[in-house]
Parts: C-alpha cells; structure tokens; sequence
C-alpha cells in the first residue's frame, strides 16, 4: 500500500467522524495553546524584569538591608526593622570614604492613595535626597526638583511621575496645583519627563517628596532614619568594581561588623540582580511547563481514548479491509496517521489559538506575552508525537484483529 | 484438472465459555480449478466457518488445507493478507460496502492494498462496476442504491483484481428474486470465464445453476448428489 493512500485513508475517517475528531482535537488544542500561552508569559515576564533591571543603569549599585548567603540569593533582613539609615547614605556620599562613588540616593517608599478633588490615584510614593535625580538620570519637564531646602524644612511638596500627573490632573497643568495625601495636602511644584522606552510602568507612575517630609509628616515609622534602599552610582562604569569595594567597607565599618559573612546589607549590581532574576524565572518556567505538559497529557489520553472507541466502533471496517487483502501493518499505520493526523491538526489549531490569546490576552490583563517560534514548532512536533504515542496502543489492537470479524460483529 | 481446494479432515471449534461447538466436524473435500460449486445445508450446520477457511480468513482447529498446493497453516498474516488480495473475492451476504465512499472507491479498494497507481485503480474499478452493469453509478454512496445494486458493487468489488477464486456466502440472502437473478447472472458469466466459483446457499433454484453441490449436515459433508445440469 502506498503511503499517500494511507494518509488519504485516515484523513477520510477524521473527516468523516467530524465530531468525534473536533472533540479529540479540542483536548490537543487546549493542551497546545497552554504551552504556548505560558511560554509566552513567561517570556514576556522575564522581559519585563530584564527591562526593569536594564533601566538601572549598568554604573549602579543597589543596597539593601539584609544579607546575601551566597551568589546565587538574595536573603530577607532580620527581623522588619530596617538595617539601613540615612546614616549610612551619608557615610557613601562622602569622598573620603568612597571616592569613586558619585552620587547616592537613600530610598524609602510606600504604596499610597492620592487624592485631587474627586480624583483617587494609586501609586508609589518614595522620600528621597536632590541628588535621586543625578543617581536615576531622570530630567523635570516642568516646574523643579526637590531641593535641599525642601529636606531642611520637610517642605510639603511633590514631585509627579507624569503618567501620575496625567491620572490626577486629567491631562492640565499639574505645577502649582495641590494633591492630598491621607489629610495632608501637598504642593506639586514638578513633573518628571517621560521615560518613552520604559515597559515597566513604575518609571512613569511615582510621586516624590523629601526624605524628611516622608518621614515626618507623611508615613513616618518606628525609626525615622531607617530607609529602603540606597542607590549609588559609581563615577564611570569602570569605577563599578571599586564603588562595591568602597560602599561595602564603609558600611561593615560603620556597622561594626567585622566578618562579611555576617553583613546586615547587600549590594547588588545590575549584573547580580539578573542572574537571580533569571534562576527565579527558571522556576517560573519550570513550573509552567509543568502544567502545559500536564494538559498535553491529558490531551494525549483523551486522543487514546477516542482512538481506542473508534477502533471498537469501526471492527466491521477493518475487518472487510483485512478480507480484501490489508496487511496488519496497513490497518496500523491508518490508525497511526489518523491519531497523528488529529494531534497535527490540534496542534495547528492551538498554536492559532495561541496566538490570538497572546493579541488579546493583553488587552484584558495586565501581562505581556512573547511568542516563541521554535517554542511554537516543538508544541506541533510534541502534538504529532502525541498522536502517534497514545495512537500506537489502539493501532496496535486494530492491527491484530481477525478479519472474520467483519463477518460476525453487528 | 488439479484441485485448486484441498480440505483433510478439517474440524473447527468454538469455544463458547464452557461449552464447545464442533463447527465443522472433519471435512475432507477437493474443488477443482474452473468449477462452480454450490454449498447448501441447514442454518448452522458450519457452512460459514467453511468458507472462511476456503476464504483464509479463518484458520482450521484441525486438519489441513491447501490452497493451490500451499499448506495455508504455514503461511504468516503478511502472506495471507496478499493471498486475500490476489487470488480470492468475496461476497458477503451484508455486502460489507463502506457508506462513506462512493461506488468506485469500494471497487478499488483490493487494488489499493495491492499497491496499484491511483490512475489505474479508477480504470479498472470503472472497467468492474461496468461489468456488472452500474457504470452510470460509480458515483453514488451505497446508500443510494438498492440492495441488488449494493451488492452488484460487492462483486465488482471481488472481481477487480481478477482473483482465480470467487466465494459467496448467500450473496442472494438479502435480495428479491430480479436481483437474486442478476447476481447469479454475474456468478455464472465469471464461472464461464475461467473462475472457481463456491458459493453458500439456502435456496434449491440457485444451488441448480452450479456444476456440483456440497450438502453440509452438522460440520460435515453429508452427501454430494449427482447434479445434473439444466
Ligand atoms: N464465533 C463463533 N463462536 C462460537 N460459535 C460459533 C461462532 N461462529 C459460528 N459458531 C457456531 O458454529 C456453528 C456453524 O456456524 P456457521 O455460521 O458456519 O453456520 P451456517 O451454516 O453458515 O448457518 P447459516 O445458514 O445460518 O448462515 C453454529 O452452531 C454457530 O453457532
Ligand atoms: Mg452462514
């Protein structure tokens, strides 16, 4: 028997069995279009966290309180009690100390409600130093910075981000103009310029106010000093290296700690933060794929099953085809090209339907989806693999029945 | 002539849970190359499980039996399935046509396990159905067309790869006396042409078109009467 006729001889039973094969493909389907799904998600997650962490800048280090224990993790703080003060972020500023730092930035920041008349804004609100804006490059479309003075006196003033500008003000003049945070009201006297490359939307969505005034008359807190994070950003890129060196003397010094092992901080380059961010997106991926092979199986079982029921179903059939001189290998093979051809079409179909979800799964949720190619085409070989694996059990039954039962079975 | 059919002793049981049914209870019986033989006997009597012996689509309990001189026992499925495809045709009483091809890919389907080019399977199935007179209704799905017709494609079926053997099992069961007619028409006209034809029957008048009758009692040969041809 030629193989054209077999492959002719199984598309005819899928198209003549046009409900039992949409349901059997359907399990394939919703098993390919998982896979391609999470893929994507994950791709689109690991992007937005590269973006992020690219946006760092590749001459900065972040600390925090806590310890690393190895390379590889960063380990929580002890305790809720913050380690870091702004104590230490002066220690870094100075040039004595750390000479190839430039600038540096303690961070401490909180998610908070503002309010315009009847507008209600959720975002990001961080106390800060002037030189935040040296340390993060950011540029002030209108109005100004904060200033030293504004520190001095705890000024209630803030600085927007401009999408936060655009949600509060509706699109006006946010300068000049008053926000209200839990009572208090403060004076918007900046906006931040638009980071236009930016996926990550916190780039664009914060609002700023001094160090002092967050601590003391906004959100305050067991200890006033204590702050998030520190930025500091080395003179050059090369100067990287000798800033970690310096920032991480200066603080174990003024921590008094002598061994770096037990160390109540971390430092973290751009570089560090995305080899941890990439063994956490391994995770994520693994446990994905887990779940897209898990419904690929059950697909796979659900094509069995069929396939099995269709063998039953068609005894007569394969009988009459053996009277008539059809090999045991041929009645294997139509089945086997049948099952494959049902995974094929399944697998064509969710990579589709994939690809829909992945245009408007984004639309509705806040994610991003990354298709992959070879993700895509591995998901059709993995469907065809299905179909033939799951298919070679009915095949095999197919095969090695009698052709007296054409006779026989009613 | 040479027997092209050769039963020893041949016995077939069925083991039906506890109880075991003789089918055939030792037949020994030889069919020559070019005869037209027709079967009869009562309901049950095993005259079925004969011809899917002769038809290699069962395989004796016991005893042999040579097809063209071959011991078919030691044949494997591989051979037997070309064997099927090559030299024997089958009519069924069910015509066993399947309903969601048309009238020609039916007929072509031996030649398609035979590995014929599809150019020349629709020539041949064509050459077939018009043969046995559905030439104009090659086209049509089993279901359109009546029962002496479905079984007319059943023949053309048998007779499209030219196979030396053809057997019938009450391929007149199902039909009205027109048809019956046709059909034996057919039967005849292929034993004129050089075939063996065997075939299964319950009713006298067309037992009276064959050469020689086997008459089948409780799995054996009970007697072959002298028959005189009409
Ligand atoms: N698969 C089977 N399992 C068990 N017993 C069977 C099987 N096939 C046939 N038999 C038994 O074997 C005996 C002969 O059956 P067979 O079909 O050969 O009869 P038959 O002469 O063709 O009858 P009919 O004229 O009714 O077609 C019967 O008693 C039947 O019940
Ligand atoms: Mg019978």
């Amino acid at each position: 028997m030629r193989w054209r006729d077999t492959v002719r001889t199984a598309t005819e039973a899928v198209r003549t069995h046009r409900l039992r094969s949409a349901l059997t493909m359907l399990g394939i389907l919703i098993g390919i279009t998982a896979v391609i799904l999470t893929v994507g998600l994950g791709n689109g997650a690991k992007a937005d966290v590269r973006d992020q962490i690219n946006e760092l800048g590749t001459n900065i280090l972040v600390v925090s309180p806590g310890s690393t224990t190895d390379s590889d993790g960063l380990r929580g703080g002890f305790g809720s009690a913050s380690t870091l003060t702004t104590q230490d972020a002066a220690a870094l500023a100075s040039a004595d100390n750390a000479p190839d730092v430039q600038a540096v930035a303690a961070v401490t920041s909180s998610s908070v409600s503002l309010v315009n008349g009847d507008t209600n804004w959720t975002t990001t609100i961080m106390g800060t130093t002037p030189s935040w804006q040296e340390v993060r490059s950011r540029e002030v479309t209108s109005g100004r910075f904060i200033d030293q003075d504004d520190v001095d006196d705890a000024a209630l003033v803030v600085v927007l981000g401009p999408d936060t500008a655009d949600e509060l003000f509706d699109g006006g003049n946010a300068v000049g103009q008053t926000v209200t945070y839990d009572g208090t009201s403060l004076e918007v006297i900046g906006v931040l310029e638009e980071l236009s490359s930016s996926e990550q939307t916190s780039n664009n969505d914060l609002a700023i106010v001094p160090e002092s005034t967050y601590a003391e008359r906004l959100v305050g807190g067991s200890d006033r000093n204590s702050v998030s994070s520190i930025y500091v950003k080395a003179s050059s890129e090369g100067a990287l290296s000798a800033a970690y060196q310096e920032a991480d003397a200066t603080l174990l010094n003024l921590h008094g700690i002598t061994s770096a092992d037990d160390a109540d901080f971390s430092i973290a380059t751009q570089e560090s933060i995305l080899t941890a961010a990439s063994s956490v997106d391994k995770t994520m991926t693994v446990m994905l794929g887990g779940i897209a092979v898990i419904s690929l199986l059950v697909g796979g079982i659900g094509v069995m099953n069929i396939m099995l029921v269709s063998v039953t179903e068609r005894i007569r059939e394969i009988g009459l085809r053996k009277a008539i001189g059809a090999r045991p290998r041929n009645i294997r093979r139509q089945f086997l090209v049948e099952a494959s051809v049902l995974g094929l079409a399944g697998g064509l179909l969710g990579v589709l339907l994939g690809i829909v979800g992945a245009v408007l799964l984004p639309r509705f949720a806040d994610a991003r989806v990354i298709l992959s190619v070879p993700a895509s085409l591995l998901a059709i070989a993995m469907a065809i693999g299905i179909g033939v694996v799951f298919g070679v059990y009915p095949a095999s039954r197919a095969a090695r029945l009698a052709p007296i039962d054409a006779l026989r079975n009613e | 002539m040479s027997a092209v059919l050769e039963l020893h002793d041949v016995t077939k049981v069925y083991a039906a849970g506890e109880l075991e049914v003789k089918a055939l209870a030792g037949v020994t019986l030889d069919i020559h190359e070019g005869e037209m033989v027709a079967v009869i006997g009562p309901s049950g009597s095993g005259k079925s499980t004969l011809m899917h012996i002769l038809g290699c689509l069962d395989v004796p309990t016991a005893g042999t039996f040579r097809l063209a001189g071959e011991d078919v026992s030691e044949l494997d499925e591989d051979r037997l399935a070309d064997l099927r495809n090559r030299h024997i045709g089958f009519v069924f009483q069910q015509f066993n046509l399947l309903a969601y091809l048309p009238a020609w890919r039916n007929v072509e389907l031996p030649l398609v396990y035979a590995g014929v080019e599809p150019h020349e399977r629709h020539e041949r199935a064509l050459a077939a159905l018009g043969q046995v007179g559905l030439a104009n209704r090659a086209e049509h799905k089993p279901g359109e067309l009546s029962g002496g017709q479905q079984q007319r494609v059943a023949i053309a079926r048998a007779l499209v790869t030219e196979p030396a053997l053809i057997l019938a099992d009450e391929p007149t069961g199902n039909l009205d006396s027109t048809s019956t007619g046709e059909v034996l028409d057919l039967l005849d006209a292929l034993h004129r042409s050089g075939r063996t034809v065997v075939l299964i029957t319950h009713e006298a008048d067309v037992a009276d078109r064959a050469q020689r009758v086997i008459q089948i009692r409780d799995g054996l040969v009970w007697q072959e009467p002298d028959h005189a041809v009409a």
